[in-house]
């Protein structure tokens, strides 16, 4: 069992299927064999990441499932393990996964077989990201993600596609060659990227700074912070449904992911530094985006501006150092990606019925659509953060965490919460209520079998994890002990 | 005479040069023929040096002809390259008329000179290498003769290229003049710190070598002269010549003027630094491809000459990997642009590729990977040549230069991705041919595998490369 590298299987076996899917005959019949086959690989693979659960071991934080290969000769070895960290986002990948395929519809206009590879190929890469403890690897993961995304935004886009998908390339290009010095300057000064030993030596407090501000301009870019989140709403906007859902749901994850594995843990005196300007750049993305969502015409737009606000909770919440604030902010970001998720299915609901994402060619949807309006209600609740549902836990955690650390920080973020209330329930209030002004709505018919299928499972998991958020927070919670304590030692040990 | 043991590769390319002239000449219609007995020529060429024990180091001919790791690997490289320009471009040269006996024979003479070149452990040797190789290629650029951008491309290099070998021959006095040989061995002892003017002789032969790999700012002819010449000529252009000269870079800095690398280090790095930006810059608002190449390659030698700048070892192993990888990278490229012909005509235009992806998928994929590799995004084989180079640089503590390097592939990035988008986002135009030669397919299928693949086994070309110990 030891032996199974279960891990390795987990990011070939997208790769596998997507290359059985290119050599497979393309006919226009035959769409549904390639989808059903697309399926089937990402749900095998969604059980295979289930079973990993089971065989995963919550009672310690060391690395588990740990391989290691050499990979470029007396260099770089390819190495790959979990933690309590980790696991989370790779199960949440190989979730969403199956979704975005089910997801895809008719509505692909050409090349069905190409959009479905670019999906199986970016799981490959998102779950690598997750797995990785080399730098070198990580970075290659992370990158790689770029070209598929690029093809998916560019190609199965909306009108403003090339823009987009441009400015996606290249802001996310920019961000990360800059944390490739990064880590090459990591090789030479220590001898080796591999994570696990540069936790166990860590990294000389002089370098730490700019090192840093390297890795954080990365992932600043991909989080999206506060300013350079103009991006998201771009690519967001354009990109087809399952292309959205990918980067809302696991592509801003990677860069929260990166804040708590290197940021934090490889840099601890930097970060402890740098602690005013997340806060100051959190808040501003809470508060702000908050309000730029509030005033959107455009539904997708909308949402987008609310992931940044809720991703500022998620940096917020990592570098409060504290038990609550890292826990919630690893919660937040697994509840974002399942709210984030459902609502841009959502909206690809009714905009492949309508091809509009104006809010107000919208309007009195519950009695056309009366399911619909319920499954939305809960997505929208779960934005909100309404106890009961996952938002709830992930920002009550963050933001115990921030009263430890900051009560005026604390204070100013809570107005985020309520901000969020607003836009999306007046989201909801102009999307679903109201007089039926555009008579096209009324031509519009409820969910078909696979929308409810798709929304269905997304609204259980939401509502569940409300309620019940103890696999979750069992998972992560020795993991982030001993990384939080890993963290204070690193700071001690190198004031003394 | 038993110099001449060591040297039956050099031989052999000489002897048959001369042979397949006399076949031509008295052969009539024997074009074809000859075209394929010189890929024949050159495989056994390739058999000749493999047969010899390659990690042997021997000096020949009063220390003037060196044989060891470095030029094996390097003529490995340009025979084998070689063989696969001439392998592709078989149906081109036969589609625009030039296939004529001088053809491949004039290709063979170039790559003499440039074993030659890379052989070579003296200034006089190494500037006979030079010029034979130039002056094959000077008639190579204009061997369309009918096309008037053809021979201006040809003028045009040929004026500029001897100015360039008037510097470098100049520079080579200077050196002779002061150091009272020619033999890189007998100038690195005769050296002393303190000789101004022998700098100026560094100086002159920098230039002269930075033209030949069309480093900014000597780079000039290079957009005309590859817009200009046949395709089957700019490939020859863009890769062969590259790998002679910068093995000549390496051998002519490290072995007699490591000890002055204070000296000569700034100048690298000014070349290598304007080379990656001016090559980005540029490249943008270009239409041909052919020319977008050109441009392409200046910023390609600038990360090239970025790891020569370092004056380290693995400075010099993460060049040879980069030039490697990259030729790989050009003859996957001009391989996808020899498959853009439609009615017994070439297209090389970049509105040429749009909506390319709708009728020909496959040869769009191979597109894909080759500009993203081009471009450096992991995880291609572009991505590791270039972080090969920046691992050497950031361990010298060149931060500037690796940060200028590695921003100049994110603006260079831009113009590879507007090929992508014009390629798969727009509307699409007519279908181009299919019926390709076998050579050309296979070239294609063997450099898109190596772009595509390199990644699963990135060690063995570290293994090669690592053999190259010149400091």
């Amino acid at each position: 069992m030891i032996d199974f590298p279960i891990l390795s299987s987990l990011i070939l076996l997208p790769i596998l299927g997507a290359l059985f899917i290119f050599f497979s005959k393309s006919k226009s019949n035959s769409y549904t064999t390639i989808k059903y086959l697309a399926l089937f690989v990402s749900f095998g693979n969604f059980i295979l990441s289930l079973y990993l659960w089971y065989l995963f071991d919550p009672t310690t934080s060391d690395f588990q499932f740990l391989e290691e290969r050499t990979w470029i000769k007396g260099f770089i070895n390819y190495k790959v393990g979990i933690d309590g960290i980790s696991i989370l986002f790779v199960i949440l990948t190989t979730f969403i996964a199956p979704l975005c395929v089910v997801s895809v519809n008719n509505n692909i206009k050409n090349s069905l077989k190409h959009f479905l590879i670019a999906i199986l190929v970016m799981e490959s890469l998102m779950i690598g990201v997750f797995c990785s403890l080399d730098l070198v690897v990580f970075y290659l993961f992370f990158e790689g993600g770029l070209i598929p995304m690029f093809l998916i935004i560019g190609i199965w886009g909306g009108e403003r596609r090339v823009y987009s998908a441009f400015k996606f390339f290249l802001y996310t290009l920019l961000g990360s060659v800059l944390m490739l010095v990064a880590i090459i300057s990591i090789y030479w000064m220590t001898g080796t990227t591999d994570v696990m030993y540069l936790y166990s030596i860590g990294i000389e407090a002089k370098y730490q700074n700019l090192l840093w501000l390297a890795f954080f301009s990365s992932f600043a870019v991909k989080t999206p912070m506060w300013p350079v989140h103009t991006w998201l709403p771009d690519a967001h906007v354009e990109a087809p449904t399952a292309g959205s859902v990918l980067l809302a749901a696991i592509l801003l994850k990677m860069a929260g992911y990166g804040f708590i594995r290197f940021s934090v843990g490889l840099f601890p005196i930097a970060s402890e530094y740098f602690v005013p300007l997340i806060y100051f750049l959190s808040l501003v993305a809470i508060i702000y985006t908050s309000f730029v969502a509030l005033m959107q015409e455009d539904m997708k737009k909308l949402i987008a501006y609310s992931s940044v606000a809720h991703m500022g909770f998620v940096t917020l919440g990592i570098f409060t150092f504290t038990q609550q604030g890292i826990e919630g902010s690893i919660f937040q970001m697994i509840s974002h990606g399942l709210v984030s998720a459902a609502l841009f299915f959502s909206v690809g609901v009714i905009y492949e019925r309508m091809h509009t994402r104006l809010i107000n060619s919208y309007g009195g949807l519950v009695s056309i659509m009366p399911k619909y309006a319920i499954v939305l209600m809960v997505f929208t609740l779960g934005a909100v953060g309404l106890p009961g549902t996952s938002g709830f836990i992930g920002e009550f955690l963050i933001l115990m965490g921030a009263f430890k650390k900051s009560f005026l920080v604390a204070t100013i973020a809570s107005f985020g919460v309520i901000l969020a209330a607003a836009y999306m329930l007046w989201l909801y209030k102009r999307v679903i209520f109201g007089k039926i002004i555009n008579q096209e709505i009324k031509k519009l018919s409820d969910l078909n079998k696979s929308e409810i299928l798709i929304l269905s499972i997304l609204a259980f998991v939401i509502i569940l994890f409300g309620f019940y958020p103890e696999p979750l927070l069992n998972t992560t919670n020795v993991s982030v002990k001993d990384f939080i304590e890993m963290y204070y030692n690193n700071i001690n040990f190198t004031k003394n | 005479m038993t110099d001449l043991n060591f040297i039956y590769s050099e031989l052999f390319l000489a002897i048959s040069i001369m042979s397949l002239l006399i076949i031509g000449v008295f052969k009539k219609n024997s074009s074809n023929l000859i075209y394929n007995l010189s890929i024949i020529s050159l495989l056994g060429c390739l058999a000749l040096i493999f047969s010899f024990p390659i990690n042997e180091n021997v000096e020949l001919f009063n220390n003037s002809y060196k044989i060891d790791y470095l030029s094996s690997f390097m003529k490995i490289l340009t025979i084998s390259s070689g063989i696969f320009v001439l392998i592709s471009s078989n149906k081109y040269i036969q589609t625009i008329n030039i296939n004529k006996i001088e053809y491949p024979i004039l290709a063979l003479s170039s790559i003499l000179g440039m074993m030659v070149m890379i052989s070579s452990n003296d200034l006089i040797l190494f500037y006979v290498g030079l010029e034979l190789q130039s002056l094959a290629l000077y008639v190579l650029a204009s061997f369309n003769r009918d096309n008037l951008s053809s021979s201006e491309s040809g003028l045009k290099y040929f004026v500029l290229s001897a100015l360039s070998s008037g510097l470098l021959l100049y520079g080579c006095s200077l050196i002779y003049g002061f150091s009272g040989s020619t033999n890189f061995f007998v100038i690195s002892e005769n050296l002393t710190q303190d000789d101004y003017v022998l700098t100026f002789g560094i100086v002159f032969i920098i230039v002269g070598l930075a033209f030949k790999i069309s480093a900014v700012p000597f780079h000039m002819w290079a957009p005309d002269v590859y817009e200009g010449s046949p395709t089957s000529i700019t490939i020859f252009f863009a890769i062969l010549p590259k790998i002679a000269a910068l093995t000549v870079f390496i051998r002519f800095l490290y072995v007699p003027f490591l000890n002055l690398i204070d000296q000569w280090q700034m100048i690298i790095v000014f070349l290598s630094i304007a080379s990656m930006l001016f090559g980005a810059i540029a490249a943008i608002g270009q239409s041909n491809l052919k020319r977008l190449v050109a441009y392409s390659s200046i910023g390609h030698m600038g990360y090239a000459l970025a790891g020569l700048a370092t004056g380290t070892n693995q400075g010099i192993q993460s060049s040879i990997s980069y030039i490697s990888i990259y030729l790989f990278m050009n003859l996957a490229f001009f391989c996808c642009l020899f498959m853009l012909r439609r009615d017994e005509k070439y297209f090389e235009n970049i509105q040429d590729l749009s909506g390319l992806s709708k009728n020909h998928p496959l040869l769009s994929f191979c597109f894909l990977i080759v500009l993203f590799s081009l471009a450096g995004i992991p995880p291609l084989a572009g991505f590791f040549a270039k972080f090969y180079i920046f691992s050497a640089v950031i361990d010298q503590s060149m931060y500037f230069l690796a940060i200028v390097g590695l921003l100049s592939t994110v603006i260079a990035a831009f113009y590879y991705l507007r090929l992508i988008k014009i390629i798969y986002f727009d509307k699409e135009k007519e279908k181009y041919e299919t019926n390709h030669n076998i050579g050309l397919k296979l070239s294609l299928l063997i450099s898109s595998i190596f772009i595509l693949f390199y990644f699963t086994y990135p060690s063995w070309l570290i293994e090669i490369v690592e053999k190259i110990n010149i400091i």
